[in-house]
C-alpha cells in the first residue's frame, strides 16, 4: 500500500513519529497506566481480604477499593489506553500527523476525561460513590459521581470526534482510495464506542443525575439497568476490537510477515460493530421484567458476534503458518518454532491471543440463555472477564507498549528492557492462571462474586470456597508483583536509549484480493446497526417504561 | 468476498456449533418449561412493598400435595421470613421483591439464581428433592452488610 500524500525521499515509516502527537500519545498512555497501578493496589487488597489473610483497617472499605478498581481498571485503564494507541496509529497511517483540528479534539478529551476521572475518584474515597462501577440503582451517589462519569464519557466522545475528522481529511485527500487498515479500525472502534455510549449516557444524564441531585423523586430500576447494560456489553468490544488492530495489523509487521486478509479483516470489524450492540440482555438474563421471548432474540444475537472472532482466531493461524512456511518451516506445525518467541513485542500479544480461547468459551457459556443462571453474580464471571479483557487486552497493551513508547520518544528497545517485558508476560499469566482457574472452579460451586470475606455464619457449603479464595489472593499477588514490574518497565522504556524505532504497520499479502469498496459505507452499516438496536429493543424498553413503577434512592453503605 | 476452503470449513463447523447450542437452549426453554427466570410479568410499587399483599405476610403456602409457594423479602441486609422448612421432594415456587435495593437470591448447590429488583417481582421455582440445610445468599452487590445477607431453608 503506498502512501501517496508523502512526497519526500524518505518512505513514511522512516520518518520519525510526529513530535506534537507524540505529546497526546504519551499522555494518554501514562496516565492509563497510572491507573492501572492504583487499581491494581486495590485489587491485590481485595484478594488479601476475601482469602481471609487480611483485614482492613477501619478508614477503608472493601466496597470503596471494589468500586475503585472496577472503575480504574476497566474503564480508565482501558479508555484511555486505547484512545492513545489509536490516535498514534491513525497519525501514522492517514497522513503521517494529526490535523490540528483533530489533535485539539484529542485534547480537549484527554483534559474533560482526567477531570471526570479525578472527580469520580476522590468521590469514591470519600465513601460517597461506594456503588462499585456500575453503579446500579437505586443505590444512589453522589451527583457528582455521576458528573465524573459524564465528563469521563463526554470526553471520549471528542476523542472519537478526532479520529473521525482525521479519516474524513485523509478520504477527502486520497479520493477514490480504500483508507489504510489501522485508520479503519480506528473509526469502527469510536463509531462503536459512540453508538454504544448512547445508553449509559441517557442513563446518567436522563436519570442519575436529576435523580441524586432530588429534582425527580424516584428512578425506573429497569430501564436505568437495561440502558446500562445496553452500554456494558459492547463496552468489552471496545476493549477488544483495539487488541485485535494489534494483532491484524501489527502482528504481521513484528514477525516479519504479512496481513493474511485485509478485506476480511475489515468485514470482521463492521459485523462486531453491528452484533455487540444489540445484545445487553445477556447481561440480565436472571433479571424480572423482561420477557423469555427477548432475552432469547438477544442471545441469539450475542451468539452471532461469535463469528468475526471464529474469523479472526482463522487469520491470525493463517499468518503464522504462512509466515512460517515462508521461512521454510514445513509440516504441519513447523510454523510454530519460527515465531518470534523471545520477543516481548509478539509473546505478550499471543500470550493473550491463546488464552483468549478458554476466556472466549466462558463467554459463550455466560450467554447461554438459562445456563446462566449455574454462574450468574459467580466467581465464574470474575474468573471469565479476567481472561478477556485482563489477560487478552491487557497483555496485548503490554505488548504494544514495548514499541511504542519508543516510537513515540524516539528511543529503542533494549535486550535487557525486552527480556524484561518477556518475564513480566510469565509472572503474569502465572499469576492469573492460580487466580482466574480459582475462580472459575469456585464459582461454579456457588461462590457469589463482588462480596467481602464471609463464610455465612460457617456454612459448610461457603466453608468449602476458603481453600479457593485463598489460591486466588496467591494469584492476585502474583499479578501485583506484574503490575508493579510493568510500571517499571515503562519507566525503564521512557529512559532506554536514543535511537529510531519503525511504527510497526503490517503490509498486505501480495495474493489477498482487493478491498470490497462496500465495506467503507458508513451510513449503510449505522443504519443496519441502528436497525438491530431498535428491533432488539424498543419493545422491551416500551415496556418497562410503561409498567415498571419508579424506585426512591438509598444509601447503604 | 473470497474465503479460503479451510476458512469455509472452519467458520462452517462453528457456525453450526452455535447454531446447535441454540436449538438446544431454545427448545429447553420454551417448550420444556426451562426457561430463565422473568417470563412472568408482575410489577409492584417498590415504596409500599410492605404493605402489598402477598409480601406484607412473607411466608410459606401450602398450594398442592408436596407444592409450596414460598413468598419472600430481599432487603437490606436479609431476606424475611428469617426461617423455612419443606419436607424432601417438596416443589417451591419463590416469589420475591425487594422493598429497597437490588438484591440477588442464590441457591449454591442449585440452579435457583435469580436477580431480585424494586419494581419487580421475581418468580423462580425448584424442586428439593435432596435433605438438608441450603444456603440462600444475596450475590448483588447491595451494601456495607452485603457479605451478611443470607437465610436458610431447611429440607428434611
Amino acid at each position: 500500500m503506498k502512501q501517496e500524500r508523502q512526497s519526500t525521499i524518505t518512505p513514511q515509516a522512516l520518518q520519525p513519529f510526529d513530535r506534537q502527537d507524540s505529546g497526546l500519545v504519551l499522555a494518554h498512555i501514562l496516565f492509563a497506566f497510572t491507573a492501572l497501578l492504583l487499581g491494581g493496589v486495590a485489587g491485590v487488597l481485595q484478594g488479601l481480604v476475601r482469602g481471609g489473610m487480611i483485614t482492613l483497617p477501619a478508614s477503608i472499605g472493601y466496597y470503596e477499593l471494589l468500586t475503585a478498581h472496577g472503575i480504574l481498571m476497566a474503564l480508565i485503564f482501558t479508555t484511555f489506553f486505547i484512545i492513545g494507541f489509536l490516535y498514534s496509529g491513525v497519525s501514522k497511517t492517514l497522513g503521517g500527523s494529526l490535523y490540528p483540528a483533530a489533535r485539539k479534539l484529542g485534547w480537549t478529551g484527554f483534559v474533560l476525561m482526567v477531570s471526570g476521572t479525578v472527580l469520580g475518584v476522590v468521590m469514591v474515597l470519600l465513601k460517597k460513590a461506594t456503588v462499585l462501577y456500575t453503579f446500579y440503582a437505586p443505590m444512589k451517589a453522589s451527583p457528582y459521581f455521576y458528573i465524573a462519569l459524564a465528563l469521563v464519557v463526554v470526553g471520549s466522545w471528542l476523542s472519537g470526534y478526532g479520529i473521525f475528522y482525521q479519516y474524513r481529511r485523509w478520504k477527502q485527500t486520497n479520493q477514490g482510495k480504500v483508507s489504510p487498515l489501522f485508520g479503519f479500525m480506528a473509526t469502527v472502534t469510536m463509531l462503536l464506542w459512540q453508538v454504544a455510549t448512547i445508553g449509559v449516557a441517557a442513563e446518567v444524564l436522563l436519570q442519575l443525575i436529576p435523580w441524586s441531585f432530588g429534582w425527580t423523586e424516584t428512578i425506573n430500576v429497569l430501564l436505568s439497568r437495561t440502558l446500562f447494560w445496553y452500554f456494558g456489553h459492547p463496552l468489552v468490544y471496545f476493549w477488544l476490537l483495539p487488541a485485535y488492530i494489534c494483532w491484524y495489523v501489527i502482528i504481521p509487521k513484528i514477525i516479519g510477515g504479512k496481513i493474511f486478509s485485509d478485506a476480511l479483516a475489515r468485514m470482521s470489524f463492521i459485523l462486531l460493530m453491528i452484533f455487540s450492540i444489540p445484545v445487553g440482555f445477556h447481561h440480565q438474563l436472571m433479571e424480572p421484567g423482561i420477557s423469555e421471548f427477548w432475552k432469547y432474540l438477544q442471545v441469539v444475537l450475542t451468539f452471532m458476534v461469535v463469528v468475526p472472532s471464529l474469523m479472526t482466531a482463522f487469520s491470525l493461524f493463517a499468518t503464522f503458518e504462512i509466515f512460517g512456511k515462508s521461512k521454510g518451516a514445513t509440516g504441519l506445525f513447523g510454523w510454530v518454532r519460527k515465531l518470534p518467541w523471545k520477543d516481548v513485542r509478539f509473546f505478550a500479544p499471543f500470550m493473550g491471543m491463546l488464552l483468549f480461547i478458554p476466556a472466549g468459551a466462558g463467554g459463550i457459556v455466560n450467554a447461554s440463555h438459562q445456563m446462566n443462571a449455574v454462574v450468574h453474580n459467580t466467581l465464574w464471571v470474575t474468573g471469565h472477564f479476567h481472561l478477556t479483557v485482563a489477560t487478552s487486552v491487557a497483555l496485548t497493551f503490554f505488548g504494544i507498549v514495548y514499541w511504542l513508547i519508543p516510537v513515540v520518544t524516539n528511543r529503542v528497545l533494549t535486550p535487557a528492557l525486552n527480556r524484561l517485558g518477556i518475564i513480566q508476560t510469565v509472572i503474569w499469566c502465572v499469576g492469573m492462571f492460580f487466580m482466574s482457574a480459582s475462580m472459575h472452579t469456585v464459582g461454579l460451586l456457588g461462590s457469589p462474586r463482588r462480596t467481602a470475606y464471609t463464610t455465612y455464619g460457617d456454612h459448610p457449603d461457603a466453608v468449602l470456597w476458603m481453600p479457593y479464595h485463598v489460591v486466588m489472593a496467591i494469584g492476585g499477588t502474583i499479578l501485583f508483583v506484574g503490575v508493579v514490574l510493568m510500571i517499571v518497565n515503562i519507566i525503564l522504556l521512557l529512559r532506554a536509549p536514543s535511537g529510531h524505532t519503525e511504527y510497526p504497520i503490517g503490509e498486505a499479502s501480495d495474493e489477498a484480493v482487493p478491498t470490497p469498496r462496500y465495506l467503507e459505507r458508513w451510513g449503510m452499516w449505522i443504519g443496519l446497526t441502528a436497525l438491530l438496536v431498535i428491533i432488539a429493543y424498543a419493545i422491551p424498553i416500551s415496556d418497562m417504561i410503561h409498567s415498571t413503577p419508579g424506585s426512591p434512592g438509598y444509601v447503604t453503605w | 468476498m473470497h474465503l479460503h476452503r479451510l476458512e469455509k470449513i472452519w467458520l462452517g463447523i462453528g457456525f453450526s456449533m452455535l447454531c446447535l447450542f441454540l436449538l438446544v437452549l431454545g427448545i429447553m426453554s420454551l417448550t420444556m418449561g426451562m426457561a430463565p427466570p422473568g417470563g412472568h410479568h408482575q410489577s409492584i410499587d417498590p415504596a409500599k412493598v410492605r404493605e402489598t399483599a402477598p409480601f406484607d405476610k412473607p411466608m410459606l403456602k401450602k398450594i398442592g400435595e408436596n407444592e409450596y409457594e414460598a413468598v419472600f423479602l430481599a432487603y437490606a441486609f436479609g431476606y424475611e421470613p428469617h426461617k423455612m422448612e419443606v419436607p424432601a421432594g417438596a416443589t417451591v415456587h419463590f416469589i420475591i421483591t425487594s422493598p429497597d435495593v437490588v438484591h440477588g437470591f442464590e441457591i449454591p448447590g442449585t440452579n435457583v439464581n435469580t436477580m431480585v429488583l424494586p419494581g419487580e417481582v421475581s418468580h423462580v421455582t425448584h424442586t428439593f428433592d435432596t435433605p438438608g440445610e441450603y444456603l440462600i445468599l444475596c450475590n448483588e452487590y447491595c451494601g456495607a452488610g452485603h457479605e451478611y445477607m443470607m437465610t436458610t431453608i431447611i429440607v428434611k
